[in-house]
């Protein structure tokens, strides 16, 4: 996308910024790594903005964003909440950073892609509609919907919430609820069925903290888990259950804060589909507490964070069917 | 001397092989990957190029179980509670994975033997199959593996009519004439067209010239230094994920964990992604992410090789390109080392 | 099945020194009385409590001492508090000899040694140097110049001053970083101590002791003339399995726990520095 080009080499060159946080070229179309670009060269070389650039490149600004100079990012609608979660929570110094809004329709994600049984992929290109991809085995064209990652599927939003600048016109924020659609399935499975399907995804765990170390949320500077006071510090599961309780206390722990911008399902090599968890506690904080988006604001106090009258009582699992 | 069986007879061939032993291949998983798992009839294999995790584990496993301890006042009563393993068998290990065991051989193998590591590699039969589809992110070639011949104790190809077998190991020949029933002599004209279709294939992968002459050619110190490492593990986001899923990644950790009733002592995975891997009481030589990024290159491709007669510490299976977080892998360090 | 390294010996303490404020020194025997096991003076033991934790520590007893062995031991992480707090009669593990020591019977046989230390640096070398003395007659002179923060933080003084200072053909010069009440011997840093005092340039050096030191003393070295081969040092990194395998305390292609703790430090300079 030539416009995120030329405004990259044009905030560099007018000095408004000294570096650039962008996404990388790489072999293939769909392994754009996240970069740090200073020159108008560098850009020229490798640079790249288009349907595979996926990673959010917010959770680096807590330690770009305390060097010296500005930086210039971009970020996708859904990664504005994380920049502004994190700004909430005083990660990164607002000053040294210029906001690109860039538009987003959908991310590409390879592993939807391989997941089609299409083998061999050399190639892809994308015209917003439908991916062409090229492989060692042959050629095809798939609507791109279907190409997309979980993180993409059901969209949230596609307004930017915080921006200096906006490539493009801004879009809606998603009410459709359709994000919760999976959720809900999980809900009106019965406790035994619940508890197979988790074991069933987190067995499959390799404690390889990819999940925590890409989440926005997770900027502990030090986490529990690597703490060897904690007695939880362990490499790999000790007993068959430790992968479970590894995600659902980092879930927790993330809970009122995660923006759903989904990075723990996208990176996670197990394919396990973590966002599940998190879904599942933003659904029940907006029934309980009222509706509520982490990262929609820098000022609003979280609903965990704060008491209210209307704050449901701990009975309402009870009510729930917790008496199941 | 090679043998065959018709395809159809694949289930029956499986099943004899598992009366005899477990046996373990390649299954789909629900989202289109797939992984080792044990045969029992109605099994079916993957189609898949390979494994989305490596076989290593059947040698190496996650979680190892050293030893246990009773520790009552002051005194310590230790339990060596190690036992030989099952005899089993691995059927579809392609070619790059095939050749890591033999690299983890160089690093459990050697004196003092890895009691836990050798003891699997004794009992486990190791039935490689040969690649006919490979993908763009293969290059096991650089490293002179031949996935349409794989090293293994037996070698299998698979083709629209047969599966043929030959046995490369005196393990394997056990195996081949255990089962010889079943099997019938053959040429080795079907496999040779096989091999030659799939090597023209190869050749024309987007990774089959990438060289690694650069690591042979420059010192230690000079790689070491080089300024293009802090560049390369800028986006490192520090998780394991290259680590865990590489099948030549051998380093790990013990660790005690006490269960209220004696203390075990087990061994897992580690990574030298992680901060803490060299963090002692006092100081950690390896402070900053490039330093533990920079560590896991220079092992494969210059440490190892240095202690090993010249062989590369990676076997070009392509998992790191297919899963790293943030897309940065060893050909991209070897390509961006070879620009110069 | 084969041995397993990993596993490891029961040890019992069967005396406990309290060599400085934060400096214990352990003995340890087997469970039938008898050393664990032989080994060579710089060579270490991996030693455990556990369900607290197993570390790599020097054997700084000599394989002359042919009843026991000796770890002295500071205080300074989990693992090692636990071992502070412990009494006579606890069991430990240990497992070893690990890594391969000084060459105390090929390169420094029939030479001049100058031993340097500083702290919990002279731990190691006290395995060589009371190897040296029990074997006099294999060695040339013997200096040996020590410093600590304090008199109160010099190890092992008690058996300095009457064993070492008393031994024939060998100079022991202490030090202690600052003046301090009851001290009348030299006062100043060991980089300093060392170039005022000059040690002959064709003497064997073995030096331990924090990196900043090793940093200035090597450099002062140096600059008196003396050359990279002639120097040896001792190095600490993490350990876990203290045979090559687990992959944390390479320097470069050489891993601490098997092909050092011992290098001389024209082998440090073909190494990375990130040590």
């Amino acid at each position: 996308m030539q416009e995120v080009i030329d405004t990259a080499k044009r905030l560099l060159s007018d000095g408004t910024v000294n570096r650039v946080a962008g996404w990388k070229a790489g072999e293939f179309p769909y392994d754009v790594t996240p970069a740090v670009f200073t020159t108008v060269e560098e850009i020229d070389n490798g640079f790249i903005y288009n349907d595979f650039c996926a990673p959010n490149l917010s959770k680096y600004l807590i330690k770009e964003s305390h060097k010296e100079g500005k930086i210039l990012v971009f970020l996708k609608p859904c990664d504005t909440y994380s920049f502004n979660q994190l700004l909430k929570e005083h990660r990164i110094l607002r000053e040294n950073v210029y906001i690109v809004g860039v538009p987003c329709t959908g991310k590409v994600d390879i592993g939807t892609v391989r997941a089609m049984g299409i083998k061999g992929i050399t190639d892809m290109e994308s015209d917003g509609e439908n991916v062409t991809i090229h492989t060692l085995y042959g050629d095809k064209v798939v609507p791109k919907t279907e190409t997309l990652g979980d993180k993409c599927r059901t969209c949230k939003s596609k307004k930017h919430v915080i921006y200096d600048e906006l490539i493009g016109e801004d879009g809606e924020v998603n009410n459709d609820g359709a994000r919760f659609e999976l959720v809900e399935k999980l809900e009106k499975m019965t406790p035994d069925e619940r508890f197979e399907f988790w074991r069933g995804e987190l067995s499959k765990c390799i404690r390889c903290n990819a999940c925590r170390n890409v989440c926005p949320a997770c900027s502990c500077e030090n986490c529990v888990f690597d703490n060897p006071g904690s007695g939880i510090q362990q490499r790999a599961a000790t007993d068959s259950f430790e992968e479970n309780m590894f995600h659902l206390i980092r879930s927790f722990h993330v809970a009122g804060r995660c923006t759903d911008c989904g990075e723990c399902t996208r990176v996670c090599p197990q394919n396990i589909p973590l966002h599940l968890i998190n879904r599942k506690y933003i659904k029940d904080i907006n029934v309980f507490y009222g509706e509520y988006q982490a990262g929609e604001d820098v000022m609003s106090r979280a609903p965990l964070n704060a008491y209210t009258f209307t704050d449901c009582e701990p009975g309402i699992v009870y009510e729930r069917g917790g008496n199941e | 001397m090679m043998f065959r069986l018709p395809i159809n007879e694949l289930d029956g061939f499986f099943a004899k092989i598992a009366a005899g032993r477990r046996l373990y291949l390649p299954v789909d998983q629900n989202d289109g990957t797939s992984a080792f798992a044990e045969w029992s009839e109605g099994t079916k294999m993957s189609e898949n190029l390979n494994t989305l995790r490596s076989a290593k584990s059947f040698f190496f496993p996650q979680v190892t179980n050293l030893c246990d301890f009773n520790v009552k006042d002051k005194e310590i009563e230790v339990i060596d509670n190690r036992a030989d393993s099952e005899d089993f068998a691995v059927f579809g290990v392609r070619g790059c994975d095939a050749r890591a065991f033999t690299i983890l051989d160089k690093v459990f193998l050697v004196d003092p033997i890895d009691s836990y590591y050798a003891t699997r590699r004794e009992h486990g039969v190791i039935i490689t199959l040969a690649c006919t589809m490979p993908e763009e992110h293969c290059f096991c070639n650089v490293f002179g593996i031949d996935a349409t011949s794989p090293e293994g104790d037996v070698t299998t190809w698979k083709t629209d009519s047969y599966l043929y077998l030959n046995a490369n190991t005196e393990k394997g020949e056990a195996f081949i004439a255990g089962i010889k029933d079943i099997l019938e002599e053959c040429a080795a004209d079907e496999v040779e067209a096989q091999r030659a279709k799939t090597k023209e294939i190869m050749a024309k992968l987007p990774f089959a010239n990438v060289s690694t002459e650069y690591f042979e050619k420059n010192t230690l110190l000079d790689i070491f230094n080089s300024e293009k490492w802090e560049k390369l593990s800028e986006a490192c986001i520090a998780c394991g994920t290259c680590t865990f899923v590489c099948p030549t990644c051998q380093c790990y950790d013990i660790k005690d964990f006490d269960t209220g009733h004696g203390v075990k002592r087990y061994r897992t995975w580690d990574s030298c992604m992680y901060a803490d891997f060299t963090k002692m009481a006092a100081a950690n030589s390896r402070n900053s992410q490039m330093q533990r990024f920079r560590q896991r290159f220079m092992h494969k491709l210059v440490y190892f090789p240095d202690n090993n007669n010249g062989e590369f510490g990676c076997v070009g299976c392509g998992r790191c390109l297919t899963r790293c977080p943030i897309s940065m892998n060893i050909v991209k360090v070897i390509k961006t080392f070879g620009e110069e | 099945m084969h041995n397993e390294t990993l596993i490891p010996k029961i040890g019992v303490v069967t005396d406990i020194r309290q060599d400085t404020p934060d400096v214990k020194t352990f003995r340890v025997v087997g469970t039938d009385g008898k050393k664990l096991f032989e080994h060579i003076p710089g060579q270490c033991a991996m030693v455990s409590m556990p369900g607290v934790g197993e570390g790599m520590f020097s054997i700084t007893s000599s394989p002359t001492n042919t009843e026991f062995m000796e770890f002295s031991i500071k205080k300074c992480g989990t693992l090692t508090s636990w071992l502070h707090s412990m009494d006579v009669g606890q069991q430990i593990t240990v497992r070893g000899p690990y890594g391969n020591g000084f060459p105390v019977e090929t390169t420094f046989k029939g030479k001049d040694l100058l031993f340097i230390a500083g702290g919990i640096g002279l731990a190691p070398l006290r395995s060589v140097i009371n190897y040296v003395r029990d074997k006099r007659e294999n060695y040339g002179s013997v200096q040996i110049i020590y410093g600590s923060r304090s008199k109160d933080d010099l190890v092992d003084y008690q058996e300095i001053l009457d064993e070492w200072m008393s031994c024939p053909n060998t100079e022991v010069n202490l030090t202690i970083d600052r003046e301090q009440e009851g001290w009348d011997g030299h006062v100043g840093f060991i980089p300093n101590y060392v170039k005022e005092l000059e040690p002959d340039t064709s003497k064997t050096v073995v030096m331990c002791g924090p990196p900043i030191m090793i940093k200035f003393t090597l450099a002062g070295l140096k600059e008196l003339g003396f050359v990279d081969t002639n120097v040896f040092t001792t190095m600490e990194l993490r350990m876990k399995c203290a045979i090559g395998k687990c992959g944390r305390c390479n320097i470069g292609n050489k891993y601490v726990c098997k092909d050092g703790p011992v290098f001389s430090f024209d082998q440090l300079s073909e190494l990375p520095n990130e040590y």
